[in-house]
């Protein structure tokens, strides 16, 4: 393992061992994701067991409102769309642009969330809370959960923009637009099973 | 104002305990008084507290792990001799509330809180030099994950002397666990130890699986990596994949304790089955997190010492791999009694069957790696030789419990005990003591006294035998698990057989401790000035010991398995040593942030515990803002002048040169 034939060659190991500082923190971001797909699959899996739980309360069917539910899928569906486009401004250099549609899909996410609120806080009014069944045990924490990320998700595109004010983009502020936008899609893909599993589903049943 | 707490949460009127907290509290105060009297605590707080350098990080993992070990064998001593005593209507010393919470905090601590930092701190210690890297992936979240397992430990530890730990065993199965039968604060801090420690466990999954894929050194292609960092990239994987499972069964429980939702209660839908399918799912994985890492400083171990190369690297390779999407499948068979009916059964016990053949590849790797070998007795040998024996053991009478007809029988049986702890000791303890034994002088500059090691390892060997062989016995007469007294009196002599066994453990536990102590006082003697004490295979080797800050001057380059061996043979043993030109060396600095989110959730899951609920929006406000400090500050990095390495590494070739004149 010859330490000398790899040190004169390289003039700059310094910077050959760092050459891709924001490759590997996007790798990371990517396998955290991974690892939260698992919580979901977690929670999934146990909604699948307890859906019938519904122990003489409601069922799915009974509370579901699709129309509703659609009008956030298409929030959240138009607000990754608006993320997309972002990232694109990003590549262009155009930090003005890239606030603007952060900006814009931060009013579709709260938007999304408010929703989200207003159908819970609906639900337990009522009385029909999480505490009511297994079934709505299982189902307020599923989305709940995903309404959490979102949540999440929100106040990172805030701090996204004060870094974008302050910083500009660099090489610090880049990488984060970039995991912030897988964050955002993961959300959607994760949002797409909860309507086609819980919602649409649901109301089959 | 405080919750549920109140001063009667303090056990006052229990001796044993209250004995307990006055020893720590004093070792507390002493220790206090130490640092304050020799002025380290800047020492303290600028080298370890807020270092980010994977070695530093490694070696207070492996220090905890020891205090916690201490801590944890004081539970298996406790039970041990309560068992010895209290046969036929005696109730011994323990009463039934207290030896509940022994026996959970026994099983809780030891995996948690001894075998995985132990594993981890090796990890950290060995991972980064073993590829040729400087540091890990994420320094920050490295430092960061090890504060948060330290919030678990200082919980398991507060729950001690204020309140009281969980009476349900290591893995709070529900619905004993929830609210209605476990009213007390017990299993919240159960709850949130695990939660808190398992979230950095979680982080350091991430940290490894990315630093292992994305920094190897020049040429070092997968297959070419030593098989202690392919065992822990497999057991990252096996990280990744598990703990959000116990992240989110853990809320779960949370969920239903607090706000009073469903998810395994009797009553309104809950599903109690559903526990302990998601806690096993994560919890057999876990199992292979520990044992993968042992083998892979096994491998290490017997090829260096029997100056060959590991015989059937791949196949070694491959039966790690096999393990890893194995342990996935099988987690039914920790429950084959809860009536899934005899083909679910079946599957998961051929699955389980399966997982023998794999790890029967790996002992005869290592057999063959011996055979012809020119095999050297150290202490790390003797340790091995005992894991091949002992864990081949325990394997057997696992594929017994593998088989659902003879698991009807044996299910809750002192069999499980007997058979777990044969491959835990044998495997994990014996695998993490002989890595100790083997990377110690890496971490320090000298090697640890191989008399008091050899005399550590007869007496836990030993110790092992006399204390689990009679468990086996007595689950044939019948003997449940966790019984804190039985009436038939003839088991008796088994149990205090038992307990001499656990007292010889304890022997060991001491030689460990002597041995440490010795070393430090012969460090001179036993300096290991060439960086390479064993004469080994692989890169972690090519730097000095201790190795420096920056890991390598010149980053490592790798042309096949054992290349730095092949390059000593070829160039002589100093063929390691750096020359110049040497460049700057790009570093991450230290790191406040992290300790500070670590005390923050020691508050947090305080507050979570006792219901203080201004304090738990305090502490989840401050854990925000201090990492929002750090998201905000861009100092996060410097370069160490090219001087400077040069200066650090003359001195080391200046001690070189005096050794061999």
């Amino acid at each position: 393992m010859s330490t000398h034939t790899a040190s004169h060659h390289d003039a700059h190991t310094g910077e050959h061992e760092h050459h891709d500082a924001a490759g590997t923190k996007i790798f990371g971001f990517w396998v955290y994701l991974m690892s939260d797909l698992i919580i979901f699959g977690s929670l999934f899996a146990t909604y699948a067991v307890l859906m019938e739980g519904t122990a003489g309360g409601p069922s799915a069917a009974d509370i579901f409102e699709l129309p509703f539910v659609l009008v956030e899928t298409f929030l959240l569906l138009f607000s990754s769309f608006t993320y997309g486009i972002a990232v694109l401004e990003m590549n262009k250099n155009k930090v003005a642009q890239v606030k603007l549609w952060l900006g814009i899909t931060f009013v579709l996410g709260a938007a999304f969330v408010g929703m989200e609120i207003y159908e819970f806080q609906h639900l337990i009014h009522e009385g029909f809370g999480p505490d009511r069944s297994a079934f709505l045990t299982a189902f307020f924490t599923l989305v709940g959960t995903h309404g959490l990320h979102v949540t999440f998700g929100l106040i990172w595109i805030l701090v996204m923009l004060i870094q974008l004010s302050t910083k500009g983009l660099t090489d610090a502020t880049r990488p984060r637009i970039m995991c912030l936008s897988l964050f955002w899609h993961f959300l959607d893909v994760v949002w797409i099973c909860v309507f086609s599993f819980v919602y649409l589903m649901g109301v089959l049943v | 104002m405080f919750g549920k707490l109140s001063l009667e949460s303090i056990p006052y009127h229990e001796p044993i305990i209250m004995s307990v907290v006055v020893v720590i509290a004093l070792g507390g105060i002493l220790l206090f008084g130490l640092l304050t009297y020799y002025k380290k605590w800047m020492y303290l707080w600028s080298e370890w507290i807020t270092s980010v350098d994977h070695k530093k990080l490694g070696i207070m993992y492996f220090i905890v792990a020891l205090v916690m070990l201490i801590r944890g064998f004081s539970d298996a001593i406790m039970m041990r001799t309560q068992q010895a005593i209290a046969a036929g209507g005696a109730e011994g010393y323990l009463p039934p509330h207290h030896y509940d919470q022994i026996f959970t905090a026994h099983g809780v601590i030891m995996i948690f809180f001894v075998a995985m930092p132990m594993v981890i701190g090796l990890m950290n210690l060995v991972v980064p030099l073993q590829i040729g890297a400087r540091d890990v992936a994420f320094p920050f979240l490295n430092n960061l994950s090890f504060w948060l397992f330290a919030a678990g430990v200082v919980l398991v530890n507060v729950s001690l002397f204020v309140g009281e730990f969980a009476k349900t065993g290591w893995l709070s199965y529900a619905p004993l666990s929830e609210l209605q039968y476990s009213p007390g604060v017990g299993v919240d801090y159960w709850i949130w130890a695990l939660q808190i420690s398992g979230i950095g466990t979680t982080l350091t999954g991430i940290n490894f699986f990315v630093t292992i894929l994305k920094m190897r050194t020049k040429g070092m292609t997968l297959f070419r990596m030593p098989i202690f960092t392919w065992t822990s990239l497999c057991a990252n994987v096996l990280i990744i994949a598990s703990f959000p499972i116990l992240t989110a069964t853990i809320a779960m429980l949370t969920l239903d304790r607090y706000l009073g939702m469903h998810f395994f209660t009797n009553d309104f839908g809950g599903n109690m089955m559903m526990y302990v399918n998601l806690i096993w799912a994560w919890g057999h994985p876990e199992v292979y997190i520990l044992i993968l890492p042992a083998f892979g400083v096994f491998s290490e171990v017997i090829a260096t010492f029997s100056r060959k190369r590991l015989f059937g690297y791949a196949t070694l390779v491959w039966a790690t791999v096999a393990i890893t999407v194995l342990s996935f499948i099988v987690w039914l068979h920790h429950f084959f009694t809860m009536g899934s009916g005899a083909n679910v059964n079946a599957f998961f016990g051929i699955m389980t069957m399966l997982i023998a053949i794999p790890t029967g590849v790996k002992i005869f790797n290592w057999l063959f790696t011996m055979f012809r070998g020119r095999l050297q007795f150290t202490s790390p040998v003797l340790w091995t030789l005992g894991f091949i024996i002992t864990f081949t053991l325990g394997g057997m009478t696992g594929v017994m419990l593998a088989v659902p007809a003879a698991n009807f029988v044996l299910h809750n049986s002192l069999f499980v005990i007997a058979h777990f702890h044969n491959v835990i000791i044998g495997g994990v303890v014996f695998g993490m003591m002989a890595g100790m034994t083997y990377w110690f002088p890496k971490a320090f500059g000298f090697t640890l006294d191989e008399k008091w090691g050899k005399r550590s390892f007869w007496c836990w060997f030993t110790g092992f035998y006399l204390a689990f062989m009679p468990l086996y016995v007595l689950s044939f007469f019948g003997a449940a698990r966790r019984m804190q007294s039985y009436a038939e009196t003839e088991w008796q002599p088994w149990f205090i057989l038992a307990a001499i066994g656990a007292l010889v453990i304890l022997v060991g536990i001491a030689c460990t401790i002597i041995q440490i102590v010795v070393s430090i006082r012969d460090r001179e003697k036993n300096a290991d000035i060439t960086g390479d004490p064993w004469d080994a295979r692989t890169p972690e080797w090519a730097t000095s010991s201790p190795a420096p800050f920056y890991n390598f001057a010149h980053l490592p380059a790798v042309n096949s398995i054992d290349s730095f061996w092949e390059d000593k043979q070829k160039n002589g043993p100093n063929a390691q040593l750096s020359e110049p030109p040497y460049d700057d060396i790009h570093m991450p600095k230290n790191t406040v942030a992290g300790p500070v989110m670590g005390v923050i959730s020691i508050a947090l899951g305080f507050a979570l515990v006792w219901h203080i609920w201004w304090l738990a929006g305090v502490s989840a406000l401050g854990l925000f803002v201090t990492f929002m400090l750090r998201v905000f500050n861009d100092d996060i990095d410097y370069y160490v002048p090219a001087a400077e390495v040069e200066r650090i590494e003359n001195a080391h070739k200046q001690q070189l040169k005096e050794l061999q004149a």
